[in-house]
């Protein structure tokens, strides 16, 4: 047989796979709470005492407004950090002080006022976040042509981003979190400003990511957790009021309750009556 | 290196379906092509050659994918000077450094225009506070939309923090230069402080956020040294060379601090 030794740099395509990827997991869950108190503020509790452990797939999150989501993702994001109570993302303790760099990079943060550069091209501007994130300066150019692609924005990557329309920002925001191929994707609102067909080619993309990412999507919209998330969380007032699949949440619901939709009726049922959802997890 | 390649026979027969190969055999081509272009380019011929089935197949997905490929926006070349320069302070700076080395020219022809009125320098005066005004624009939640991503990246922390501040510096320092050359001021009389600022400012800024650390210090300073120097017509104590291990006591401990303190640069506060 005849094969063979190769120059350096044929060898290199075969080292796709890195060390790090291929290493055991030596953690149970991606997102592990325990008893996470994130303060805002002087005196406001806005996380209050959770207790969560999130694994790969799509995690819904909902709540009303000021329930204390857009915090609880921030923290996730090692942006604000914990009050009390204990935090580990991917194994590793994000309580303390520390930069975190390692964890920052297996993350993928979509925050819900998404800011950005107007004088950019939408390739320039992930380019850019692919560089803050640390993405490996040889594989910039395809992971940013590959999350332009997945957002449905290949044809208008070289356009300036005043150009673009809310919807397609919002797209570009989903380009940036997911350009380093995150495996804890957090995604605050994602779907405010895609109209429907963007929002089913969204949820696609949801379930596509689901299966090798632990993703937490806020949201207030009941039926796109319905279409896309293997999970519910429901977040009140900084605590958790229920966990579990989309089906027990609607069950939760009668027909005596405020909703269109056997998940809405089920979300005011145990938003009503928080003690009752609080027994099932 | 002289690279070894699968034999003639092993790709033409691969090229067929490799029914007359063993499986090892099939195993190891398939290995080697998939990181040896030369083999490669013997397949696509042995293909071409001697199993038009095959080459009909990937002609007809070439002919598929073709205009769906033609749609997708061809990468640039080169990216634009812009962009490369954000990798080193944020895109919105490019007014914040106009304006700096504007009045950096200003004081230069204040300077030159009024050297009768006093012994001030308004090079002096104005040198601490040029780069700490930039320091605060490039951390500034007003003038950075992406601030929050910003601060979500590994990336972020004290390195971005030097990173920025360096190329502050970058621009101020020269432009201060050629002040203090046309002025006659000493370098180092105008440099220690404006590097003590400079450090002053992101030391405080790790506790309440880099811009408010910014502003409370150009007032401090225009309180208590450019109000008095203007009122009295003369460079105060802080800025004669008798201030200078001050200022260099005061630039040690503020990087001290920094370092000490740097994991505060990492999360939302640091961007008030």
């Amino acid at each position: 047989m005849t094969l063979s030794k190769n120059t350096g740099k044929e060898h290199r395509m075969a080292s796709a796979v890195s060390a790090a990827d291929i290493a055991p997991r030596a953690y149970a869950w991606e997102i592990q709470a325990t008893g996470l108190k994130v303060r805002v503020g002087r005196n406001r509790m806005a996380v209050d005492g959770l207790d969560l452990s999130l694994g790969i797939g799509v995690h819904g999150l909902l709540g009303p407004n000021g329930a204390g989501k857009t915090t609880l993702i921030r923290a996730l994001a090692t942006v604000l950090r914990p009050t009390e109570g204990g935090l580990e993302l991917l194994g590793e303790s994000v309580g303390g002080m520390g930069e975190h760099r390692a964890v920052r990079r297996r993350i993928g943060y979509l925050p819900q006022e998404f800011g950005y550069y107007k004088r950019f091209t939408v390739r320039e501007f992930v380019e850019y976040m692919a560089w803050l994130k640390e993405v490996p300066k040889a594989s910039i150019p395809a992971a940013v042509q590959r999350a332009v692609e997945r957002v449905g924005l290949a044809d208008r990557a070289d356009e300036r981003m005043k150009a673009l329309s809310g919807g397609m920002v919002r797209r570009v925001g989903i380009a940036q979190a997911i350009v380093n191929d995150p495996t804890i994707l957090l995604l605050d609102e994602p779907t405010v400003g895609l109209d429907p067909a963007q929002r089913l080619r969204f949820r696609e993309l949801l379930q596509e990511l689901g299966t090798d990412t632990c993703v937490l999507v806020s949201t207030h919209l009941v039926e796109d957790v319905a279409a896309a998330c293997t999970d519910v969380v429901l977040f009140a007032e900084g605590r958790l009021v229920f966990k579990g699949p989309p089906d027990e949440l609607a069950s939760a619901g009668g027909p005596e309750h405020v909703g269109d939709s056997p998940l809405e009726r089920g979300y005011s049922a145990l938003l009503l009556n928080p003690e009752q959802g609080r027994g099932t997890w | 290196m002289s690279a070894e390649h699968a034999a003639k026979r092993l790709i033409e027969e691969y090229a067929r379906g490799g029914a007359d190969l063993s499986a090892d055999e099939v195993w190891a081509v398939e290995a080697h092509l998939e990181m040896c272009r030369v083999c490669r380019e013997q397949l696509s011929a042995a293909v071409g050659a001697g199993v038009p089935a095959v080459a009909r197949l990937v002609d007809s997905v070439w002919s598929g994918l073709e205009p769906r490929l033609a749609v997708t926006a061809t990468m640039p070349r080169r990216r634009r000077w812009s962009a490369r320069l954000s990798r080193w302070m944020t895109p919105t700076m490019v007014p914040w450094l106009a304006m700096v080395v504007g009045v950096t020219l200003l004081t230069l022809l204040l300077d030159l225009a009024y050297t009768g009125t006093g012994e001030v320098s308004w090079v002096l005066l104005l040198a601490p506070v040029l780069p700490v005004l930039g320091v605060a624009a490039s951390w500034s939640r007003g003038l950075d939309p992406a601030y929050e991503l910003t601060a979500s990246v590994p990336r972020a922390g004290l390195y971005l923090v030097l990173r920025r501040t360096a190329s502050v510096l970058g621009v101020v320092v020269p432009a201060l230069l050629v002040g203090g050359w046309a002025t006659g001021v000493m370098v180092v009389q105008w440099l220690l402080p404006c590097l003590a600022f400079t450090s002053t400012t992101l030391a405080l800024g790790g506790v309440v956020g880099v811009t408010r650390a910014a502003f409370g210090l150009a007032a401090v300073w225009a309180g208590v040294v450019v109000a008095p120097t203007l009122a009295t017509s003369r460079t105060t104590f802080a800025l004669q060379t008798g201030g200078l291990p001050v200022w260099g006591l005061v630039l040690a401990l503020g990087t001290g601090v920094v370092i000490a303190r740097r994991g505060a640069y990492a999360v939302l506060g640091a961007h008030r």
